[in-house]
């Protein structure tokens, strides 16, 4: 803050060269596009949730309940399509990484901020054109967010734009990861080395590299898929001499590595979160610096583990079951580290600590049943049935979208300079966690039970686990509700926030709540590590 | 849900399914408990000072060696496990061609006997030499433990023996269109003197069917129930993906070939033609593609049985 002058304006209040909306649209402030995504990463997530409800009343009763075969299997490809490359994908580095990662590391703004606000402009357009399948040509398409060939050459659904949809997402992504992995090497505040950087920046390079790297993989894929369906080149479809297994390859080489895109920020925010309300440094720093890059690297190598029933060698899927438990192992390492953060501790019980800790057990049951899907016997078994779906929803949707929560609430008072009333966001937390274990927990035994996924109907003997299921899912949404109004509300109304409501040791506590628009009046030096608490109170 | 050894590949899979899920329970609920204990042990009021520790690289040491032997003990009976899933079937194998087709399966046994259940023996090995025909299909028998894809253009074979007699569902597991959950069928394991008495009984279908009924149409149904033809072609007049049989006979209707309208009555003729060649003349409203000619498939014997079917459903 200027001595002789009026207080900056913070970001939010900022008048630069447009009015109104524009002002939004146009910004290429890093906090005003990270909201930008907030914002339309939420209005999709509503979407999607509420098709994953449908489907869930759907699957409450076998036999026809709600809707026909055909419009389930719409649903359950839309809400794939959305719920992965529209909301898990971009969801933490695009909204928390913009918004914190130039705070975090004490910098103004990300290397290249017309980029950025580019890749918002692309991520809006390959939504519009991803979403625009279902409304033109021949109906909503009904391949499942996978596209595997050759049935998605088969179907006469209105395949194309989904998959140029996701093309054009694509280059968002990558764009991002650039602009990340260019400000972290360039624009760290002084005296900030690379082993003194938070945590969350260090996730958000390990997943910037896998987003410049592996995304390419899956627009030639995707693209592919278009040449084969105008042109008629033969890659995938046997009819045309291609090999549809070959399309699984390619698919995966992208998608596996892309669960680390979602996962890795995610450890990033519980990382970040866990020793401000402990108030204590993170329990093994490089342990967690290195398990990241362990993860980013190993993780380009396991995605034949989607594969095992495909007919690969006895090679193949000795050497991808492998890599896949060794891959294990990183995991497990920060799962230690972050319980280990609470030993001797001086635990705050508030809200973010609740998303943090509720993430911890949640993620450990996506993990530990992992390893049922890295073992080949066991994966043969639960391969494509309810098992898989509820391991994935585990770790993507109880590890990112707890983690986002977590994130979400931790940050909220920094990004709106206002503070949510606890006891609702409480109560919702609670909710949306019972929800959640009945929504998803019943499904890990229907696949072990043999229920087959993306089943629009199903055998008696399943009937009362899916019961279970559907009522939970309507349980988290409830919950969901909850604290998803406490949080609008709050962000108009709620009680102006100080610099540092949690006692948070990073450098986004130390500026103003919300921040100014160039963050720091000065750039800061840095002479201790991230997580150094000496004279580090809530105020 | 893992002692019941119903097959030859039972036994290892469980077995790596009982190492795996034993080890990560122990760890969810040690950790959860010293999770839960640390977060009441030293919340703020009972440890109102953290101790500043950074970490332990003897801590770390031990938890990432003790994980990673744990994972290679379950790599290995994983690995184990799977291994029969791909040997070679032994030479007193009973083969049986099976072929998935979008949404039905058929079994074809070595004599030409065709079923659209799978009926085996219990104790003896059997072959599924599998094709599909026009997606990628996967065959699962939860019971048994055995799943595979069946990729078309790529046959394979899987075999396994399976132990008692009884009835288990086979699913397809492979999403592969419109009524993939519908792709499901039994497995009927009978003892061996049941199956040679099923087996030589009636060595042809239309045969079994005849005797019981001499109605030629009757035996065209059976036919299109055991090909699957009714996945697509109701009888009642409800519009699944092909035309319904219901008063189809006879009728006038506006067919597209090569991109132009033209009209047709439909006779024997246009039938057999839809069922040998059934992407050249595609009723008006219906898409292209979706059938796969059954050339091979049906006799022309059959095929007019087929037709006495259709003619009878009005």
């Amino acid at each position: 803050m200027s001595s002789n002058n009026l207080p900056e304006p913070s970001y939010l209040e900022y008048k630069g060269r447009f009015k109104g909306l524009f002002a939004w649209i146009f910004s290429t402030d890093h906090k005003r596009i990270g909201l930008l995504y907030l914002y339309s990463i939420m209005t999709f997530f509503i979407v999607g949730a509420i098709l994953g409800l449908l489907m869930k009343f759907e699957l409450i009763a076998p036999g026809k309940t709600i809707m026909d075969a055909k419009t389930y299997n719409g649903i359950f490809t839309l809400h794939g399509i959305t719920m992965i490359f529209l909301i898990v994908i971009p969801g933490l580095p695009a909204v928390f990484g913009n918004f914190f990662l130039p705070i975090l590391i004490g910098a103004k703004d990300v290397a290249f901020p017309r980029l950025n606000l580019l890749s918002w402009w692309i991520y809006i357009f390959g939504a519009v054109v991803a979403l625009s399948s279902q409304f033109l040509g021949d109906g909503p398409p009904d391949t499942g967010w996978t596209f595997y060939a050759p049935y998605s050459f088969k179907t006469t659904t209105n395949m194309l734009p989904a998959v140029m949809g996701a093309f054009i997402l694509g280059f968002s992504s990558i764009l991002t990861g650039l602009n990340f992995i260019v400000t972290i090497h360039r624009m760290r505040a002084p005296g900030m080395t690379w082993l003194k950087m938070p945590l969350f920046p260090w996730t958000l390079y390990g997943t910037a590299w896998i987003q410049l790297l592996a995304t390419p993989i899956v627009g030639i894929t995707l693209l592919m898929i278009v040449a084969e369906r105008t042109l008629q080149i033969g890659f995938f479809d046997p009819a045309l001499g291609g090999d549809p297994v070959l399309y699984q390859h390619l698919f995966w080489i992208y998608s596996h590595p892309a669960v680390y895109i979602m996962i890795l920020p995610a450890m990033g925010v519980i990382s970040e979160i866990l020793p401000t309300f402990a108030r204590k440094p993170i329990f093994g720093y490089k342990a967690i610096v290195v398990s990241t890059i362990l993860i980013a690297f190993i993780g380009y190598f396991v995605w034949g583990h989607h594969m095992f029933t495909a007919g690969m060698s006895g090679t193949a899927q000795f050497a991808f079951s492998f890599l896949t438990f060794l891959v294990a192992i990183p995991s497990a390492i920060k799962v230690f580290n972050w319980i280990s953060t609470l030993y001797k501790g001086s635990i705050q019980l508030r809200t973010p600590f609740y998303w943090a800790a509720s993430f911890i057990f949640v993620f450990m049951i996506g993990g530990l049943t992992g390893l049922v899907l890295g073992s080949v016997a066991t994966n043969v078994h639960v391969h494509d049935t309810a098992f898989v779906v509820a391991h994935f929803h585990f770790i993507v949707f109880g590890g990112v979208g707890f983690a986002f929560l977590a994130a979400l609430h931790y940050w909220f008072p920094k990004i709106y300079g206002r503070t949510f009333d606890e006891g609702m966001a409480n109560t919702g937390w609670v909710i949306f966690f019972i929800g959640f274990l009945f929504l998803y927990f019943p499904m890990f035994i229907l696949g072990l039970k043999g229920m087959p996924r993306r089943y629009f109907d199903y055998v008696q003997d399943f009937h009362g686990l899916n019961i279970v299921s559907s009522m939970g899912a309507v349980l988290m949404i409830f919950g969901f509700f909850l604290l998803f109004i406490n949080l609008v509300r709050s962000a108009r109304f709620g009680k102006p926030a100080s610099k540092n409501p949690w006692g948070g040791p990073t450098l986004e506590w130390q500026i103003a709540s919300p921040p100014t628009v160039e963050n720091f009046d000065k750039i800061p030096k840095i002479t201790k590590g991230p997580y150094d608490f000496t004279n580090v109170k809530p105020d | 849900m893992f002692s019941s050894n119903l097959s030859n590949l039972s036994e290892g899979v469980d077995k790596a399914f009982i190492i795996i899920l034993s080890i990560s329970f122990f760890f969810l609920i040690g950790l959860t408990a010293v999770l839960i204990y640390f977060i009441f042990r030293y919340r703020e009021s009972k440890n109102p000072v953290a101790s500043q520790i950074h970490g332990n690289n003897t801590l770390e040491i031990i938890w990432t060696v003790i994980p990673l032997v744990l994972v290679l003990a379950m790599f290995y009976f994983g690995w184990i496990g799977w291994k029969p899933m791909e040997s070679t079937p032994p030479d007193d194998a009973i083969h049986i061609k099976t072929t998935a087709r979008m949404w039905r399966w058929l079994f074809r046994y070595e004599d030409g006997r065709q079923s659209d259940t799978l009926v085996i023996p219990a104790g003896k090995p059997i072959a599924l030499d599998m094709n599909a025909l026009d997606v990628i299909h996967s065959i699962y028998i939860p019971a048994f433990r055995m799943k595979k894809d069946i990729v078309p253009g790529t046959p394979r074979t899987a075999w396994f023996i399976a132990n008692s007699p009884g009835t288990y569902d086979l699913f397809c597991t492979e999403y592969c269109g419109l009524e993939h959950s519908t792709m499901i069928t039994t497995v009927i394991v009978l003892t061996q003197d049941e199956y040679d008495n099923w087996y030589v009984d009636n060595t042809s279908v239309s045969a079994d069917v005849a005797e019981e009924t001499s109605s030629s149409a009757s035996i065209g149904k059976q036919i299109v129930q055991q090909l699957g033809c009714n996945a697509c072609h109701s009888a009642d007049g409800t519009k699944i993906v092909g035309p319904s049989y219901l008063g189809l006979y006879s009728r006038k209707e506006l067919v597209v070939i090569d991109g132009e309208e033209q009209e047709i009555t439909v006779d024997d003729d246009y039938l057999r033609r839809s069922i040998i060649e059934p992407n050249i003349e595609i009723v008006e409203g219906y898409n292209k593609g979706l059938m796969l000619s059954y050339k091979d498939q049906v006799t022309d014997e059959e095929i007019n049985l087929i037709i006495e079917y259709i003619k009878s459903v009005r």
